[in-house]
């Protein structure tokens, strides 16, 4: 069943001290360059962080989202997904710089400028630090204590082998994903649609949501791979797997560019200031370009190749577009985030790219050191029964 | 020996899913490739089995949607630009954010309609008559008979030969199938 095609052998020992050091060297660098360019540390920092977040919160929503409609596509990856969601605290913790640079983000938290501006203080209401904190920390206590409840589940189903654990499980997947689609959507409202307070769009939340989709299924793709080597994986994944989630893919790549476009169309037909001073920054000089690279790698060319069955089948194939996506949702926030602050042309810092990599690397450690703890399949489920014995399991 | 114009195939009857699986295996082993397995539900890994040939149809459907993409956006930039050129707010004649929408939809529309009827001009149907049918023992296909026919198109196909091997196979009942 398992050729040799699939396994992309790599070295998970290695993976996760070599990201630790890559890690913090990148964290490092931006330190240092944090004290001179405060602000521009703080936007790339916030870019990198939302790249991850997506993936975090993602492997979250995808585990609730397997719970609640089954498939073996979701069986090979409920571990992965499980350590992915594990990594949480790391990313409540790695948010702190963020809260302790708000007033350098985000105009509606320096009085000065919202003195200024009446519409601000009408959405002061809302858009207020202590306010802003506690709903940070209410979102990222949801998703923790989701995260801790499916985990904790599923090891007391490890354990026992009693169904009745994955059956809780399955119970609160449905409530689950709808505290994440709420909590997220806010997430984003407040973590990047804030940085212009005056501008909104209704469809922002379910564009990021789409966005994660994309994000999380490429990590997991690239994952499965990495991992489908080592036992139990190794003999159990096939290509029929890839082919499945290679599909998922392309539906979230399609949904995300709907979601995408439909806001850009109804801002576009409106045409009103407050609106659209949104797009013209975003599709004004350099950034034309860089929207218009996401429209070809965020959409065209992995749109095309997903179509084709012998890319999603083949893994070093379907790794590639994966990678080529989270490229492109890295690029997605950079184009989120960056065009909100002075200068209103394109600028692309060194730090844009450092940033991500240095969060990436750490938050790539945890998620190695997280997924080796425990069997890479769920051994005690039924699908399973009769092809390993219990013994296996150390 | 020359072959017989009036032959359509010879069908051999089997007694269950893992027969036919397993007749089917041996028969592309043994290099026929123009064959079919017929039974009263679907089988898991036959058609991976007695091979499944790369069909045309999703040129067929990709040539649809690339019609239905440009048809699309040509007809609204031929109506809006060329035809009956209207001032809307101010905008460009060439609104081609505008026209995304039913672009879109026509696509999907045409790509939809290519893969309906490609599907059934690539099977060729409607066909009220098909050759099998005159295996007086065929009709129960639908109930509980288990079928692999190997067909006379088959580059290697020889009556008496593929009569032999089937028969090696343990079927119930070998019989020739006329055209």
């Amino acid at each position: 069943m398992n050729d040799e095609t699939q396994v992309i052998p790599v070295d998970l020992d290695r993976l996760q001290s070599r990201a630790l050091l890559v890690g913090i060297a990148g964290l490092a660098a931006c330190a240092i360059a944090a004290v001179s360019n405060h602000q521009q540390f703080l936007r790339s920092y916030l870019a990198g962080f939302l790249f991850w977040l997506a993936i975090a919160v993602g492997c979250l929503a995808l585990l609730m989202l397997y719970h609640l409609v089954g498939g073996s596509w979701g069986f090979v990856i409920q571990r992965i997904l499980e350590a992915g969601s594990r990594t949480l605290p790391l990313l409540a913790l790695l948010l702190v710089p963020i809260l302790f640079g708000l007033r350098v983000l985000y105009i509606w938290a320096r009085p000065e400028d919202v003195a200024a501006n009446t519409i601000l203080q009408h959405k002061n209401i809302y858009l207020n630090i202590p306010f802003f904190l506690a709903r940070m920390v209410l979102y990222f206590g949801l998703w923790v204590a989701l995260a801790m409840l499916y985990n904790r589940w599923s090891r007391q189903h490890d354990g026992s082998g009693d169904g009745s654990w994955i059956d809780r499980a399955e119970r609160l997947a449905a409530p689950g994903l709808i505290i994440y689609a709420v909590t997220i959507s806010f997430a984003a409202v407040d973590l990047i649609m804030s940085l212009e307070p005056v501008w909104f769009s209704t469809a922002f939340g379910l564009m990021v949501i789409c966005g994660q989709g994309v994000a999380t299924f490429s990590f997991v793709i690239i994952m499965l791979s990495l991992a489908s080597g080592r036992k139990p994986l190794a003999g159990f994944v096939t290509e029929q797997h890839f082919h499945d989630l290679g599909n998922l893919l392309l539906a979230f790549v399609m949904l995300w560019t709907y979601i995408a476009f439909a806001q850009f169309l109804i801002i576009w037909a409106g045409n009103l200031p407050d609106e659209i001073s949104w797009y013209v920054t975003r599709l004004s000089g350099g950034w034309r370009i860089w929207a218009l690279a996401l429209l070809i790698f965020h959409f065209v060319v992995p749109f095309f190749l997903l179509l084709m069955r012998d890319i999603k089948k083949k893994a070093p194939r379907i790794v590639g577009v994966a990678g080529l996506l989270l490229v492109a949702h890295w690029a997605e926030m950079v184009w989120l985030v960056e065009p909100s602050f002075p200068p209103d042309r394109f600028h692309i810092h060194w730090m844009d790219v450092a940033a991500p990599i240095g969060i990436g690397g750490i938050w790539i450690s945890l998620f190695v050191s997280q997924l080796k703890k425990r069997a890479l399949l769920p051994l005690r489920h039924p699908k399973l029964a009769g092809v390993w014995e219990p013994a296996e399991e150390t | 020996m020359e072959k017989d114009p009036l032959l359509y195939g010879v069908l051999a009857e089997f007694d269950g899913e893992h027969e036919l699986l397993e007749a089917g295996r041996r028969a592309y082993q043994h290099g026929y490739r123009h064959m079919d397995a017929y039974s009263p539900m679907p089988i898991q890994g036959m058609s991976a089995v007695i091979g499944f040939p790369k069909t045309r149809l999703p040129l067929v459907v990709l040539i649809g949607g690339l019609a239905g993409c440009f048809g699309g956006f040509l007809m609204q930039y031929w109506i809006s630009v060329i035809d009956y050129p209207l001032n809307i707010g101010g905008r460009p004649l060439n609104s081609w954010p505008a026209f995304i929408p039913v672009t879109f939809e026509m696509t999907i529309l045409c790509a939809a309609l290519a893969a309906a009827l490609g599907m059934l001009a690539l099977n060729g149907l409607p066909r009220p008559h098909h050759p099998l049918f005159n295996a007086p023992s065929f009709a129960g296909v639908t109930r509980n008979k288990f079928f692999l026919c190997i067909e006379a198109t088959d580059p290697k196909f020889e009556r008496d030969q593929v009569r032999r091997f089937l028969l090696s196979l343990n079927p119930r009942e070998v019989t020739d199938v006329e055209q």
